[in-house]
């Protein structure tokens, strides 16, 4: 009997597991929610090495003394975009607070995430809103921010002769040129690892022109890889550097975290990157045993008459599950976290709240009289079209594909020339825009 | 294994050969036992069903006579759960354009077949098999060359056979650290060249017109060893009398090879031959770690993944995933049809 009963038993979970299966994400939210800030709710994060070296346990614990009835856990997770990405399709499996994970869709939000208020209402506090608005509802806010740009070696680069930070191209393919003659690779491409090809790139659309609606036209334009536009610029200047053999001799056998004390040590003169870098490459400087001054930041090297640009924008995001059961007590923890816990000032972010200063290392921009642009929100119903366009055209200008095929040419070892390629690139683009934007 | 001096036993290895050619001469599935062998728990358990419909009570009588059913539905439950339920889900969202978070939206058809065969992008990369369908080819040749070798009373043959397998044993992941650091400039290879005085090595991995060579070569090495093991236990199960006639009659080793081992293992190499098809066709891991599909050297699987992960078409992937199963299914139906497994008689 015993037999039979597990059998009934196994059968039930297979059912269970169809019936799962076949209803994942269309799940309603609104479980019982008493409104009050007390409970205990989950947060997940990428930030292992605050879990280890216990910076989460110092957070809650001041957390706790304004809101004693809440008790946070902390699950700090590696692999977290891939890991959270699966858990979204179990209700109540994506913890109570998260970091929105950047493969959600802006339509998907509301199906997973519980809506934090007005984003006009909120746009007189807070920075960032921006990509995590949906029809005029905000589902996420920054944890911080980041300026993108290039990280350069001030050493390797004052031994090369180079005195101005360079606001052009030219000169700064000049500034490369003079690099490579102290033997120091120029411009490292980190090809192998592949993501720092993609959005620390495409993150800096917008900063060229100087156009906070420089993705949305993107997502319109048919042939964006013409003169003038932003992804352009960024991309003719990966292919020269390239091209004119400026960049690391075997690009398949880069290594990112070798990269940052080769970058110390100066065997390596800039590497386009956002500000969340600099602290990374401070103490890989330190472990080296060099200044920490070597590392400077620069924002990407062209001007509008003269003006620089520096685009920033949010970190990850901070969302509420919607099907949290404790979304007083998860609101709560995010409001802390933001305006009080100091975490942008000690990981040298931007803080998403406007009032907050610069953080330090981004000082030399004010100094030099860089305008920061802040991409604005996408038009009601169009928030996904610029990564869908991607999607569809198959040019991941989020990802690393695109770009390392472009670096293949530019080094000889594919196929065509940077006139094909971009022609190539407008081609497909062009097919999925004029599908998607009409 | 105590094979080793004595030349070919017809037992030691044979046990690994029950466990690969699982096919008899009519396809059908061989246990152990033999083709007679599995009828007989079933014959024995429905007679003493029989028996239980005699002497209990009527729901003692039902479950006895479920009981065989219910011990296979565990088996089948979760082969249907975990294999059978993925690919029927796998099928439907081929005509979908599902992203893979969320509700599927949009039933699009046979659209993304269509996209698969149109769209020039996709198909091309079958080019990059080639590489490893002839590394397969080179890889059985070795194979069947060392097994043949090693068949035959050799000094520190148990040595040799435990070297050449040995590769297959190793996680692939590890191998492909393992060979990126080999390839690296400067590196491992680099170095031993270097002593035979190749001062100036290409770049194995990045230069687009090597790096195709280098991970099929990759690859050769580390299913050598598989391939080894199964013709050497092929060659093992070949009576020992054959051989020992073929002496007397004063035929040499190469007239052994032709005439005994090769007609001997026919079956094995055919089945090898569809492993290195449907092998060079779905490679993934090597390519996939050691340069991550960039440089020219992107497999099918590998831009499936692409396709599903980074271009987020999950509809799309899974239809080019369809269709990697229907090529393999085809190219075995036509190698079974090109060379029919006869009955092998080497008497």
């Amino acid at each position: 009997m015993a037999s039979r009963k597990a059998i009934v038993g196994l059968a039930a979970v297979a059912a269970a597991t169809l019936l799962l299966t076949s209803c994942t994400a269309s799940g309603s939210g609104d479980s019982g929610d008493s409104g009050e800030v007390a409970g205990d709710i989950t947060f997940l994060t990428n930030r292992t090495d605050l879990q280890t070296d216990g910076t989460w346990d110092e957070y809650i614990a001041e957390f706790q003394k304004e809101y004693p009835d809440v008790d946070v856990k902390v699950e700090a997770i590696t692999n977290y975009e891939d890991d959270v990405k699966t858990r979204l399709s179990t209700p109540n499996g994506y913890g109570d607070v998260l970091l929105i994970p950047n493969s959600v869709k802006p339509s998907q939000y509301p199906d997973f995430f519980e809506a934090l208020g007005d984003a006009d209402d909120l746009a007189d506090t807070y920075r960032f809103l921006a990509p995590k608005t949906v029809d005029g509802v905000q589902y996420g806010i920054a944890l911080g921010g980041n300026a993108n740009g290039v990280l350069y070696n001030t050493e390797v680069f004052a031994d090369a002769g180079v005195a101005e930070v360079p606001i052009t191209e030219d000169d700064f393919l000049a500034a490369l040129e003079a690099v490579k003659a102290t033997g120091a690779v120029p411009l490292y491409t980190n090809y192998k690892d592949g993501w720092p090809l993609g959005g620390q790139w495409t993150n800096i659309v917008g900063a060229v022109t100087g156009d906070p609606d420089a993705q949305t036209a993107m997502a319109h334009d048919e042939e964006p890889w013409t003169e003038g536009t932003d992804i352009y610029a960024l991309d003719s200047l990966l292919f020269d550097a390239v091209h004119e053999g400026l960049t690391e001799e075997d690009p398949l056998t880069t290594n990112w975290e070798q990269s940052k004390g080769d970058f110390a040590t100066g065997e390596i003169g800039s590497m386009v990157l956002g500000s969340w870098a600099i602290s990374q490459f401070q103490a890989a400087a330190e472990d080296a045993g060099v200044s920490k001054d070597v590392v400077g930041f620069m924002p990407f090297p062209t001007n509008v008459g003269g003006q620089q640009y520096a685009t920033i924008a949010g970190d990850y995001f901070l969302g509420v599950n919607r099907n949290s059961g404790n979304k007083a007590a998860a609101k709560a923890w995010i409001d802390w976290l933001i305006e009080e816990s100091g975490f942008t000032d000690a990981q040298g972010m931007i803080s998403a709240v406007k009032s907050a200063p610069l953080p330090e290392n981004l000082g030399t921009l004010e100094e030099r009289g860089v305008e920061l642009v802040e991409l604005s929100a996408a038009p009601a119903g169009e928030e996904s079209l610029f990564s869908d366009t991607a999607d569809l055209s198959q040019v991941d200008v989020w990802g690393n594909i695109y770009r390392q095929k472009l670096i293949d040419i530019a080094r000889g070892e594919a196929d065509g020339d940077k006139e094909s390629y971009f022609a190539q690139l407008n081609e497909q683009w062009g097919s999925a825009v004029s599908e998607l934007a009409g | 294994m105590s094979v080793s001096t004595t030349g070919p036993d017809p037992v030691g290895l044979s046990g690994p050969l029950h466990g690969v050619a699982v096919l008899d001469e009519r396809g059908r599935p061989r246990g152990p036992g033999g083709p007679g062998a599995p009828g007989g728990p079933g014959r024995s358990q429905r007679r003493a069903a029989r028996r239980g419909r005699r002497e209990g009570p009527a729901g003692r009588r039902v479950l006895s006579r479920l009981t065989p059913y219910l011990f296979v539905s565990a088996a089948v439950g979760l082969l249907l759960l975990l294999t059978y339920l993925p690919a029927a889900n796998m099928l439907w969202y081929s005509i979908t354009d599902w992203n893979g978070l969320g509700p599927v939206e949009n039933v699009v058809g046979l659209d993304n077949y269509v996209e698969v065969f149109t769209n020039p992008r996709i198909l091309s990369v079958f080019g990059v098999s080639l590489y490893y369908f002839v590394g397969a080819f080179l890889q059985m040749a070795l194979a069947l060359y060392f097994a043949t070798l090693l068949s035959f009373s050799t000094r520190f043959s148990n040595f040799f056979r435990g070297v050449i397998f040995f590769p297959y044993l190793i996680n692939g992941v590890a191998i492909g650290f393992v060979f990126l650091y080999l390839f690296q400039p400067g590196g491992t290879l680099d170095t031993v060249l270097g002593w035979f005085g190749m001062t100036d090595p290409p770049q194995w991995l990045g230069d687009a017109d090597i790096a195709n060579y280098s991970l099929a070569g990759t690859s050769v090495w580390r299913y050598t060893g598989l391939n080894f093991v199964l013709f050497l236990g092929a060659i093992q199960s070949i009576p020992n009398d054959l051989y020992e006639a073929a002496e007397l009659d004063g035929a040499s080793r190469w007239q052994q090879f032709t005439n005994i081992i090769f007609p001997g293992i026919r079956r094995i190499i055919g089945l090898s031959f569809i492993l290195a098809v449907s092998g060079s066709l779905s490679v993934f891991e090597i390519p996939f770690i050691m340069t991550g599909g960039a440089n020219g050297t992107a497999t099918f699987v590998i831009q499936t993944l692409q396709t599903a992960f980074s271009y987020r078409q999950v509809g799309l992937a899974s239809a080019m995933a369809v269709v990697l199963l229907a090529i393999v299914l085809v190219v075995t139906w036509i190698q079974r049809k090109l060379f029919p497994d006869e009955k092998v008689d080497l008497t």
